[in-house]
């Protein structure tokens, strides 16, 4: 559901009375229906400069593939869906130009909800200060754009690594990420591609078919709707939270067919139970999502140890201890997919949670320094970033802080349960193989922060 | 796979033939915690309960969908709407609706009948998997009308024309206008189940002191069971309750012995029975998940124990012979008889705390010589039981007694604990269940650990 106000502004009356006012008008967001189009309209596919235009040309017929009306020009005052950006031949900054100001007039162009992807390399793999300054001058033309598009359309890069091309399986999964609703609540935002491992799946509305996931905290909010998606997207499914939330627990659990685990993950031998449950119910472990987390907020002059410790403690310290057995244990089955659910208060910080952000940028931690450790099977493991989040957690902010909270970032509104966990599913998913060690703002691209 | 499972044709794994029985295992169980009368469920049905203790237990197990063998359960305290109340149950769960469902009443052993009905049938090789239950609620408990009035009504509706309506009516009085509440009253004494108990108590000489300290044991077992986690997988949370809201885990024996005695004060002897040494009116449901080993190992679902085997007994009250609650003195012993059996052979014994004054009695019975000799038809005592065995994670008296629900409660639990322990002098653990009702009866059970079959 979108908030009341976001409604209002819509149509009729409120439309007329917001644009009179000068008052924010957020959009409806295009949010991802299973066998609906991938985007609104044809996709227009800007390459590289200097005639280099193989990474493009890849890219778009791999595009036509999929079934899109792909461009390699605009068409005078023809709606788009979306705008391609093929920037991974940059050697120096002179080389935006051509391709950035070829698609300048077609912004004005881009349907609702439309999509501009740019792809290009990371800068710290340049060889020379003119590549770094090329590549890195990528970042801030993509995050500035996504501060002008309107009408819930999106701008996200995808940054490619020294073992990754314009048509590696995991830059067309993210790509076909971010063109989706699924990246609905996703803005001005980077993910790097860093191999050339992964694989699409068979069926692109079944992404996680035969796969079997746990997510803890799983009784309500953020966690069921990361239940439900992993669901739909044709996972089976654990679902893990405290003895005490059993109740919304069992009703997640029947919702998605899955088995409900009342567990506190603090537990010495949470890791342990985790796996027995998934392996002998259900064959083996596939994916975990740890999303289980507390607040406790107080400024830290008034914060007392059972405060700090308890935020810890469930929010990531069973994460480590957790992943500890996870990495431990030879029943997991191949390419383990971890991804925790960590917060811009982690990247930004926030007033009242230096303990809950000293966890979530603990979360940040944990994950790249874990990526590392699970090349070898194949495995990844990656953070999700929610900026402002309609949940039970938020509604109990008071009205006008809450109200402020969700109009701060370029879509002017707080996001849904469910787009946090498009973007876990999609990170948990085969075609994100190639995905590891990354954090992924899912906030709107929030003012606040990086 | 519903519509698989739905033909007709489609054979069991391994049919019973002739001479050869399966085993029936206990998969496992659910409950919702059980709540005081007029507590935290007070606006829930039977119906609602029952239902919300299916679908925990389809949570744990992933039953979404799955066609259950059979569905049995039952309400002591039953409205007459209610006729089909666990079918109704199935059907607001998420099991599959082609679930078959029938209801069953022997008062409080209705829960632990169920059990003992269904895993029958699974042994027989007639059904593959089954769901045993139990609910009651004495918050919403069915009010009548009464006789008076409700013959009126009946002849009412048969009247054809006015003035016989009104003739009808005209035999109305004021009396009959007053509700017929439910009491736990027998029907054939006019004594409640406490006062009954009370000559029980009073009989076999049981201290206030010695049924205080079954009380203590009660909350202090059970609060220490629910401290290590042992019900994390056996109850799910229902209407913000997590924990049974009778368990006083910090009750003492001091505490206890301020109580003061609330049967057996017209006896003469001292009355010892007080609201902490018999158990309080309570709402819950229970439910316990049977299967074939096969059908378990298809799922990969648990096997926790074996139901050995069972025995109803019941005796003459009405004439003053025995005890109202004492069936299970003379169930016992049959049911170890017949399995070869003594006490020495059972590692934890379930003894329904109706009242605390009830499990004494039973004991003081088994342990007297002449009881032995003159009813039981022995050479000497049954025996004695080694207490530290007896209800190791609580009863009744602590976790309350909605009366269906119990027998789920104790099959569950004890199922867990057996598995927990592991063999015994290699054999596997063996758990006795003991339960008394209402109308002089009871019912007894043995359930073992599971353990493979050799060869397998």
């Amino acid at each position: 559901m979108t908030d009341k106000y976001t409604q209002f502004v819509s149509h009729g009356i409120g439309k007329d009375l917001a644009k009179k006012l000068g008052l924010p008008q957020p959009a409806v967001l295009r949010r991802y229906q299973p066998g609906e189009p991938l985007v609104p309209g044809p996709v227009l596919v800007l390459g590289s400069s200097n005639g280099k235009t193989a990474g493009s040309d890849e890219l778009a017929a791999a595009l036509v593939g999929w079934g899109l009306d792909v461009r390699r020009s605009a068409l005078p005052k023809e709606r788009l869906g979306a705008i391609i950006l093929v920037l991974d031949g940059v050697e120096h900054p002179d080389e935006l130009a051509g391709p950035v100001l070829t698609a300048a007039p077609s912004i004005r162009d881009l349907a609702r909800s439309a999509r501009v992807v740019t792809i290009s390399r990371t800068s710290a793999s340049a060889a020379n200060p003119a590549v770094a300054a090329g590549r890195q001058g990528v970042d801030g033309l993509l995050r500035s754009l996504a501060k002008e598009l309107r009408a819930g359309a999106t701008a996200n890069g995808i940054l490619l690594g020294d073992g990754a091309g314009t048509t590696s399986p995991s830059t067309l999964g993210a790509l076909r990420f971010f063109l989706s609703g699924r990246s609905a609540f996703v803005d001005g935002q980077f993910l790097t591609v860093t191999s050339g491992t992964g694989r699409l799946p068979a069926d692109a509305d079944k992404p996680l078919a035969g796969k079997i996931a746990v997510v803890t905290g799983a009784a309500r909010g953020i966690g069921a709707a990361i239940a439900r998606t992993l669901h739909r997207d044709g996972a089976r499914l654990v679902v893990v939270d405290i003895p005490a939330a059993g109740e919304h627990l069992a009703e997640v659990a029947n919702e998605v067919h899955g088995t409900a685990l009342q567990l506190d993950i603090t537990a010495e031998d949470a890791g342990k139970r985790i796996i027995d449950h998934a392996v002998e119910r259900h064959g083996g472990l596939d994916i975990v999502i740890h999303n289980a987390g507390i607040t406790r907020d107080k400024l830290l002059a008034n914060m007392d140890e059972g405060r700090w410790n308890s935020v810890i403690g469930v929010n990531i310290a069973s994460q480590l201890r957790i992943n500890e057995a996870l990495l431990g244990s030879d029943l997991l089955h191949k390419t383990p997919r971890i991804v925790s659910v960590a917060s811009t208060s982690g990247i930004a910080g926030n007033r009242g949670q230096t303990n809950y952000a000293a966890s979530k940028g603990g979360a940040i931690g944990m994950v790249r320094a874990t990526a590392p450790l699970l090349v070898e099977r194949g495995g990844s493991i990656n953070a999700v970033a929610p900026g402002f989040i309609e949940t039970d957690m938020t509604a109990r902010i008071p009205f006008a802080t809450r109200e402020v909270a969700r109009r701060l970032n370029s879509l002017q509104q707080g996001g849904l349960p469910g787009d946090v966990a498009e973007a876990i599913a999609f990170l948990a998913s085969d075609a994100a193989a190639g995905i590891t060690g990354e954090v992924l703002r899912v906030c709107g691209q929030n003012l606040v922060g990086a | 796979m519903p519509a698989a499972a739905h033909s007709a044709s489609a054979p069991h794994e391994s049919p019973a033939t002739q001479g050869t029985l399966r085993r029936a295992v206990v998969v496992g169980g659910n409950r919702i915690p059980f709540a005081r009368t007029g507590g935290a469920y007070t606006k829930s049905s039977n119906q609602d309960m029952l239902t919300a203790a299916l679908d925990g237990l389809i949570a744990r197990f992933g039953l979404q969908e799955e066609r259950i063998g059979e569905v049995a359960a039952g309400a002591v305290l039953k409205h007459s709407r209610d006729f089909n109340l666990t079918r109704e149950a199935v059907l607001g769960s998420a099991l599959s609706p082609e679930t078959p469902a029938y209801d069953l009443q022997q008062a409080c052993a209705t829960g632990l009948e169920t059990v003992l009905g269904l895993a029958n049938k699974i042994k027989l090789g007639q059904i593959d998997s089954a769901i045993a239950g139990g609910v009651d609620s004495a918050s919403d408990a069915p009010i009548a009308v009464s006789e008076g009035l409700r013959e009126v009504l009946l002849d009412l509706h048969r009247a054809k024309s006015l003035p016989d309506r009104l003739k009808v009516l005209s035999r109305l009085r004021p009396k009959d206008l007053a509700p017929d509440a439910p009491n736990t009253g027998e029907p054939r004494t006019g004594l409640s189940m406490g006062e009954h108990q009370a000559l029980t108590t009073a009989q076999w000489k049981i201290s206030r002191e010695a049924q205080d300290e079954i009380a203590f044991n009660s909350h202090h077992n059970l609060a220490a069971a629910y401290e290590r986690g042992f019900f994390d997988d056996l109850v799910t949370p229902y209407r913000g309750l997590s924990r049974d809201s009778n368990l006083r885990p910090d009750t003492s024996m001091e505490k206890l012995a301020t109580l003061k005695p609330v049967f057996g004060k017209g006896l003469g002897a001292e009355a010892t029975m007080t609201a902490g040494n018999s158990t309080p009116l309570t709402d819950g449901a229970s439910t316990v998940l049977l299967g074939s080993e096969e059908w378990a190992d298809a799922r990969g679902l648990p096997k926790l124990a074996v139901v050995v085997d069972g025995e109803a007994a019941a005796v003459d009250f009405v004439h003053g012979k025995d005890g109202l609650l004492m069936a299970p003195a003379f169930a016992v012993p049959r049911l170890l008889a017949r399995n070869g059996l003594s006490f020495e052979d059972i590692d934890f014994f379930e003894i329904h705390e109706a009242f605390a004054g009830t499990v004494l009695s039973t004991l003081a019975a088994w342990e007297d010589e002449e009881f032995g000799r003159t009813r039981l038809g022995l050479d000497g005592s049954l025996g004695k039981i080694d207490r530290a065995k007896l209800n190791v994670n609580g009863s009744s008296l602590a976790a309350g007694h909605p009366f269906a629900a119990t027998g789920g409660r104790i099959v569950a639990s004890l199922a867990k604990m057996l598995h927990e322990n592991g063999p015994v002098n290699g054999r596997p653990a063996r758990g006795l269940i003991s339960i008394c009702a209402a109308g002089g009866q009871g019912v007894v059970a043995i359930l073992e650990a599971y353990s493979a079959p050799e060869g397998r």
